[in-house]
């Protein structure tokens, strides 16, 4: 890679953007893992492993699966947040892989909200 | 309400209020209507958003081309516009929206505002959300003397444990002649319970990268160190990959952005001592030298580092300086008290609902942080104090919840800031134990080189273990109170200087029950076993045997649906009886 240049930086900010918001990609849905400490030590390894796995079997191609850090809430992890094109992020808690399983089929592929496990839609303020 | 968060704007959020306010005009309703921008409602994903009130709808999505319509169906003819609301009326929406819960709600994020959004091992996706736009506006567009004075009308403040005023630091070591400049980056937090610090570098370490290239250009330092705790791999490995990347895209090396400007960032891990936070211990431990303090002055911006002027910052105030440069002093000190501006991140835990980690204005009282983030005490049990500040912190009690945080108003209750640690205690915690805790925690990290810190703090904890054996003599507070100033006055550095706190501060505010140890030899929170006992309320006890099962040193006995009965003798007082029995029946005095 090639130093930056400023110019670069707004190229590289259209690129990531494209690739990381739904609304300017080709994905319909972004499923971010919480992967601080906390999560990790809470089994957050084990939920994106299992991820990793269904996108596999299920051979879904337009599924972006990415980890992210520590959500704030550290006591209902692991933790996820699901967020399909054109909709509000919805935020999962208390996570095991079974749980992992039901909200992919059900969120990702169905398109319902597994409301038993969503901690909240949307996502933080910024001042 | 037109939500003016970053995403809105970048999604053309300003645009739509113009055509909002020009359509308006036009329909005649500015005088009923009014049109303002908020924050960031967290519907980013939705934006350009606005809420109309007091109606309570919605829209989102919007385009310059629904407007004109949108305001004459509702506006004018009173029919909300259905297709563009986020929930149509008479959906129920089964899960609540995040503005709706308590923990979410109170926060205001800066130094965590890519938390939970951006892969930290991208730097594309930092650079995505307006990363690095800071760096080139300082290095291009500001000279060092304007970067210091944005930081110091921001009113940021030191976020590592003292509040020393930021911009200010900055300018003695601008000032401070020399050919080579160091500045650090502080994390080498320590604190029980404190882990601001690491989850910053963990969610987003290019966050302290960008903030330590702004101060270096201000300083005019080319050189940079991060001391982090061996004790945080995955920070480590992080910030490495971090590092790394900024290097790969020239964003740290010669020449950053062709402005004439080289900075480059070392990291160094440190060896798990807690006096290495210390600002000369920690420059010690890079220099490779024995971690303990030196005498200030000279301070680190005149002779720091190998005799350089140095500047060092905790993570989190670096993690600030981006947003403070790209969104201007201003907005940063419009948020927070009078002295003390913006946000800070607390780390929650103990005896609370919602662990975790919260930025919040600085101002917000203690009750909101507690009840409405934290969502309360578990188990129905009351609230009894904080911990802030780690173990040179001190605490504040239940009868001050409503004191609204800043660096002075808890400087002025016995407290501080410090790192931003919050142990939350409930009526189980024994205050007597909890300075003993904190006092053993400082005698065994103390480095040792001043007598009044190493001797101080060990006659202290002998005199609070006595105590909590129920062996208090009368004049022991009054002595503790005077050791504990002596301790303050006579120690060289902030591990000294502070280490009376928890003592003091609980002396203050909870002197009945250091009385209660001394004077009736009881315990009231039951916590110190040798002032406490255990017996079976022989009413309550129906004999069903499971405290006797449990008990680990076979000190219950009884016949099988008769009351039972406590061996004294061979009871140790763990309270495995008391926390097994169904029908309240072990009682603990």
């Amino acid at each position: 890679m090639h130093k930056l240049k400023i110019e670069d930086l707004e190229k590289i900010r259209e690129r990531a953007r494209r690739a990381t918001l739904l609304r300017e990609g080709d994905s319909k849905a972004k499923i971010i893992v919480h992967m601080g400490t906390c999560g990790i030590s809470a089994g957050a390894r084990k939920i994106m492993n299992a991820l990793l796995n269904i996108v596999e079997e299920t051979e879904v191609k337009d599924v972006i699966v990415t980890t992210s850090g520590c959500a704030g809430l550290c006591s209902r992890e692991p933790m996820v947040t699901v967020e399909l094109k054109g909709e509000a992020p919805v935020k999962y808690v208390d996570l095991t892989e079974e749980k992992i399983h039901k909200i992919f089929s059900k969120h990702v592929l169905g398109g319902k909200i597994v409301t038993e496990y969503a901690l909240a839609i949307g996502s933080e303020r910024e001042p | 309400m037109v939500c003016a968060g970053t995403a809105c704007v970048s999604c053309g959020s300003l645009g739509i209020k113009k055509i909002l306010e020009d359509e308006i005009q036009k329909q005649g309703l500015e005088n009923e209507i009014l049109v303002v921008t908020t924050g960031c409602n967290g519907f980013c994903g939705q934006g350009p958003i606005m809420a109309v009130q007091p109606d309570g709808i919605f829209y989102q999505k919007l385009t310059p081309k629904d407007i004109p319509h949108l305001v004459e169906e509702h506006f004018l003819k009173g029919r909300p516009v259905k297709r563009l609301m986020y929930i149509p009326p008479g959906e129920e929406n089964p899960v609540p929206l995040i503005s709706e819960i308590g923990f979410f709600q109170k926060q205001r994020l800066i130094a965590l505002r890519n938390k939970g959004l951006i892969d930290p091992e991208k730097i594309d996706e930092y650079i995505a959300r307006d990363g690095y736009r800071a760096m080139a506006k300082a290095l291009t567009s500001m000279t060092p003397e304007e970067i210091i004075k944005e930081i110091k009308d921001s009113g940021l403040r030191g976020r590592g444990g003292a509040g020393f005023p930021t911009g200010r630091k900055w300018e003695f070591c601008r000032k401070t002649k020399g050919d080579a400049k160091y500045i650090v980056c502080n994390a080498d937090e320590g604190d029980p319970g404190a882990y601001m610090d690491r989850s910053i570098i963990e969610s987003d370490p290019h966050a302290v990268i960008e903030g330590m290239l702004i101060g270096a250009k201000a300083i005019g330092s080319n050189k940079g160190f991060v001391y982090i705790r061996s004790e945080y791999p995955l920070a480590i490995e992080r910030l490495g990959t971090a590092i790394e990347q900024a290097r790969e895209y020239g964003l740290l090396g010669k020449n950053i952005f062709d402005a004439g400007f080289d900075f480059d960032i070392e990291m160094k891990q440190g060896a798990g001592a807690f006096v290495c936070g210390e600002e000369t211990s920690l420059i010690h431990s890079i220099e490779g030298i024995t971690p303990e303090p030196s005498q200030r002055p000279p301070f680190p911006a005149q002779s720091g580092l190998w005799g350089k002027p140095t500047n060092i910052n905790n993570v989190e105030t670096w993690a600030n300086v981006p947003r403070i440069i790209l969104r201007g002093a201003d907005w940063f000190a419009s948020i927070g008290t009078e002295k003390s501006k913006g946000t800070k991140v607390f780390s929650l835990v103990g005896k609370i609902n919602n662990t975790g980690l919260v930025e919040v204005p600085m101002g917000i009282t203690l009750r909101e942080i507690i009840y409405d983030i934290g969502g309360g005490i578990p188990g129905g049990k009351k609230f009894k104090a904080v911990q802030i500040g780690g173990p040179s912190g001190g605490v504040v009690p239940n009868a001050l919840l409503d004191l609204p945080i800043d660096y002075e108003r808890l400087t002025e209750v016995g407290a501080m800031m410090g790192s931003g640690g919050m142990v939350v205690m409930d009526e189980d915690t024994c205050m007597v134990d909890i300075a003993k805790y904190f006092l053993a925690f400082t005698n065994d990290e103390s480095c040792g080189k001043c007598t009044s810190c190493r001797e101080g703090s060990l006659a202290m904890l002998e005199i609070l273990t006595r105590i909590s054996e129920g062996k208090g003599k009368e004049g022991d507070i009054e002595f503790l109170e005077e050791l504990g100033k002596a301790v303050k006055d006579a120690s060289q550095c902030g591990l000294g200087q502070t280490l009376p706190n928890p003592v003091l501060s609980t002396i203050k505010h909870f002197r009945d029950e250091y009385e209660a140890h001394i004077k009736d030899k009881k315990c009231p929170a039951h916590t110190c076993k040798e002032l406490i006992s255990y017996y079976i309320d022989s009413d309550k006890c129906i004999g069903c045997g499971l405290c006797s099962k449990k008990c680990l040193v076979n000190a219950i006995s009884g016949e099988k649906k008769k009351p039972h009965q406590i061996d004294k003798s061979k009871c140790i007082k763990c309270g495995v009886c008391y926390d097994s029995c169904k029908f309240e029946a072990v009682i603990v005095e």
